[in-house]
């Protein structure tokens, strides 16, 4: 017996707590995950659009500016999230955003995009989720930072939200917007 | 309006919660008894502060205000009214006001029945409570609000996700956070002893009740859960030792061990720094199977829903509470007076072993459900451990435990007479016997492990009946005497007995169901025929129908055995056209011996339906193993030692007299 007996089950909790806490802390959330089309590429794509009034999307559109492509779907919770900050990043003329709306009905996301408002300069319809396929998207919510080559520079999981965007997105946005004034 | 009174009683509760974390504690040290009663008038108001809150989400779900986000995302105008109300729990916002308010409750309960509890105790225990109600209501007001609006409001909501629109379900939650929020009771207490420095057996017989009442909620919870789990997910199966079951199951043996360990303390005066180890780890592990869970900070990518903020804000949570109490522990345990002596041979030292096997066992659990989450967060690696892993490491634990649970209760206090309670115990190793010989007669050809289990349940059964008949003297004087003594035993007595045979019918039904499960999948056109288990079973028609907030398919099946009509059974296949998503409401047959279970698959009339057939022998035991042990933990409860405020009996008042319970 003795104290160790009386501290161990402290040393062991904190052990584990601090397990827990570290990835956070360090800002390398679990859900980060790296992707491995860092630096490639964008897949070719070519997709129909959703609305009447905008046009899809296909490679030549996501080329000549820094864009933000987002993956979305009427059904997603975590979507629903992110939309009003998405209204924000559109209205803030910061960085352009291009939708994808992922394995959605065309109703259900024109009726969903009426209701919360479109932050998108286009939006393409990738109802089989192959395009998706090709990004390595996981799932729904995710964002891809393109420059203006047409390179992904930066891939977020999950909904965005102000610090994200403020702490990771933004500076990387603004270094490559000025690579293009060079 | 009524969302922003909820919202505003929400921060009322925060603050009273403030008030009773820090005044009765500073009152305490002073010895103020003016500042402690503080205490009572805050807990209550907290509680009907909280009540209010709920009663608002309650009422903006049953009008189905969608002006409420989390109103429009959670329900639909068309849902049944139960459901409605089940929804303001069927998401997180939600199901964190129920959290509080149980919380609260129980706060509530200390307050208005302790009235003998000793001031300064119960005003610490009242303070401990406070806090964490501080930090949870913290928590919603900052991270998640339930009552925020929603501009322009849609003209109807989403729905509850299909699967949880069921009665089973709807309860689960509440029942589960009873047992879960109930061992912050056990944790109060136990900080608060830790504050005063003091443990004694009157302070075990105060937190007995309260770990006792969680415990069979928590027991009731899980079956539940268990039993939804059977019907509706449409798998057959009743537990899949997946995260979130085992998240539930930690706490269960942790809390389990600590009913057990309470009892030495109260008899004995002994294992007190481990009982309140024992304490603060059980409500560590409710935390955990509340949040961590659900908060995303484990599940990692397949947690979107949830903002990395509430993760750390439940961590900082968590290391705050747990952290704190174990320091405490280290600090005060080690001058806490050791309590009586007793040899490795007796009641106790029964129970010390029941406590190493359980926390063995929680930690196998712990383990299991944990080790992938970190290689998944350190190496990325995915692994998934199944029921083999606890195949293999808890059940072995398990054996042994039971293998005690016949021997202990035939052990005397302080030293025990092993070769006594062994030639006690010839009734047990006959009953075990003749069962598994028995069992072993019909499954010669099969594996042993159900015969193994049928062999522990009936050692146990038999234990335990032996047991009883030897507490009331039967066929050793007159009946009538035994009937006699038979009303005198205890209630607590009888719960004992109760739990432990509600275990034995649990394990016949688990060694059973998961050894001699039968399956058949077959496709069937109407007038289809198919046999399983002997049961012939026929494809009689499949109708499309309309319910409230869905379409459905439904079947219907005859069952015959030897060309003798049974009865008619009819599996459902909904679809729900909100949230788009199927479900399977199977259709159970259910007897003493066995469940036939039957799912309807995807089809059409010209291709014929997919429908999964199940024999599941004894499955029924296991809920109602489960049953008994809830009844067991009730007839506990209702002990008039435990009850509050009851007259105390003279044998209980000499452990009392120097315990300081009187001053109350």
């Amino acid at each position: 017996m003795g104290r160790i007996f009386y501290l161990g089950p402290l040393i062991l909790f904190l052990a584990i707590a601090t397990y827990f806490a570290l990835p956070i802390i360090k800002g390398n959330d679990p859900r980060i995950l790296p992707s491995v089309m860092i630096n490639k590429p964008i897949p070719n794509l070519d997709l129909l659009p959703l609305l009447k009034t905008k046009p899809g999307i296909d490679q030549n559109s996501l080329r000549g500016d820094v864009r933000l492509v987002n993956f979305f779907s009427s059904w997603c919770g975590p979507c629903r999230t992110e939309h009003e900050f998405l209204m924000d990043i559109s209205r803030s003329k910061m960085v352009t955003l291009y939708g994808i709306n992922y394995k959605d009905k065309q109703k259900s996301a024109i009726e969903w995009l009426n209701n919360l408002g479109d932050p998108y300069k286009n939006i393409g319809r990738d109802s089989d989720g192959r395009t998706a396929i090709d990004w390595g998207v996981y799932g729904v919510p995710e964002t891809y930072l393109v420059d203006r080559n047409g390179r992904i520079q930066y891939r977020h999981v999950g909904p965005l939200s102000a610090k994200v965007f403020n702490e990771k997105l933004a500076p990387m946005i603004i270094a490559l917007q000025k690579n293009t004034n060079e | 309006m009524i969302a922003e009174l909820g919202h505003y009683a929400l921060v009322v509760a925060l603050l009273v919660a403030l008030v009773q974390t820090t005044i009765p504690l500073f009152g305490a040290a002073k010895n103020d008894f003016a500042l402690m009663r503080i205490a009572q008038p805050a807990a209550i108001v907290q509680f009907l502060a909280i009540l209010i809150a709920f009663a608002a989400l309650t009422h903006a779900y049953v009008t189905s205000d969608f002006s409420v986000i989390n109103v429009a995302q959670n329900s639909h105008s068309l849902k049944p009214l139960l459901y409605k109300i089940s929804g303001v729990w069927g998401n997180h916002e939600g199901s964190m006001v129920l959290w509080v308010l149980i919380l609260s409750l129980f706060g509530f309960s200390v307050a208005v029945f302790g009235i003998h509890l000793p001031p300064t105790l119960k005003a610490r225990v009242l303070s401990v409570q406070g806090s964490i109600g501080v930090a949870f209501l913290g928590f919603i007001l900052l991270t998640s609000n339930p009552f925020l609006r929603l501009d322009p409001a849609p003209i109807d909501g989403r729905d509850l996700n299909p699967l949880l629109q069921d009665p089973g379900l709807a309860f689960h939650p509440p029942m589960l956070y009873l047992g879960y929020v109930g061992f912050s009771m056990a944790f109060s207490f136990a900080v608060a002893a830790l504050i005063e420095g003091r443990v004694d057996p009157a302070w075990a017989r105060w937190v007995r009740p309260w770990t006792l009442a969680a415990w069979t909620a928590l027991t009731a919870g899980i079956t539940l859960g268990s039993w939804w789990a059977y019907y509706e997910l449409g798998w057959g199966g009743w537990w899949y030792w997946d995260p979130v079951e085992n998240a539930s199951f930690m706490p269960w043996l942790s809390g389990t061990a600590l009913l057990h360990s309470a009892i030495v303390v109260e008899k004995r005066d002994a294992l007190k720094s481990w009982t309140i180890l024992l304490a603060i780890l059980t409500f560590a592990l409710s935390l955990m199977g509340t949040f961590l869970v659900r908060s995303g900070v484990l599940t990692s990518v397949h947690a979107f829903a949830v903002d990395p903020e509430r993760g750390l804000y439940i961590l900082g949570i968590l290391v705050l509470f747990i952290g704190g109490a174990l320091i405490l522990f280290a600090i005060r345990a080690p001058s806490m007076k050791l309590g009586g002596l007793f040899q490795p041979i007796s009641r106790e030292g029964g129970l010390v072993m029941n406590n190493l096997l359980l926390s063995v066992a929680t930690a196998t659990v712990f383990i299991g459900t944990l080790y992938p989450l970190f290689l998944d967060a350190t190496t990325g690696q995915k692994v998934s451990v199944g029921p083999p892993f606890f195949n293999a490491t808890f059940v072995p634990v398990m054996i042994p435990l039971v293998l005690l649970m016949a021997i202990g209760p035939m052990l005397a206090w302080k030293r025990g007479d092993l070769p006594a309670a062994m030639s006690r115990l010839w009734f047990a190793v006959l009953f075990s016997l003749v069962i598994s010989i028995g069992v072993w007669w019909n499954h010669s050809d099969e594996p042993l492990a159900p015969i193994i289990g049928f062999a522990l349940a009936s050692w146990l059964a038999g234990g335990t009946i032996k047991e009883y008949s030897d507490r009331i003297g039967l066929f050793r004087g007159k009946l009538s005497d035994s009937l006699l003594r038979a009303k005198g035993l205890s209630r607590a007595t009888y719960g004992m007995t109760l739990a432990h045979l509600g275990l034995a019918i649990f394990i016949c039904g688990a060694a059973a169901d998961s050894a001699w499960r039968t399956e058949v999948v077959i496709n069937a056109k109407e007038n289809d025929q198919a046999s399983i288990a002997g049961f012939d079973l026929s494809l009689k028609k499949v109708e499309r129908l309309q319910g409230p907030n869905y379409s459905l398919e439904r079947a219907t099946i005859q069952i015959e055995k030897n060309g003798v009509h049974i009865t008619e059974i009819f599996p459902e296949r909904r679809f729900y056209p909100v949230q788009q998503m199927p479900t399977t409401e199977a259709a159970i047959h259910t007897t003493l011996w066995a469940d036939i279970y039957v799912s309807l698959g995807e089809g059409t009339r010209n291709q014929g339906w997919t429908l999964r057939l199940w024999y599941n022998p004894l499955v029924s035991w296991i809920w109602s193993g489960c049953l008994i042990m809830v009844i067991g933990g009730l007839l506990s409860l209702s002990d008039r030692r435990l009850r509050i405020g009851a007259p105390v009996k003279k044998t209980v008042s000499n452990l009392v007299n120097n315990s300081g319970l009187k001053n109350g």
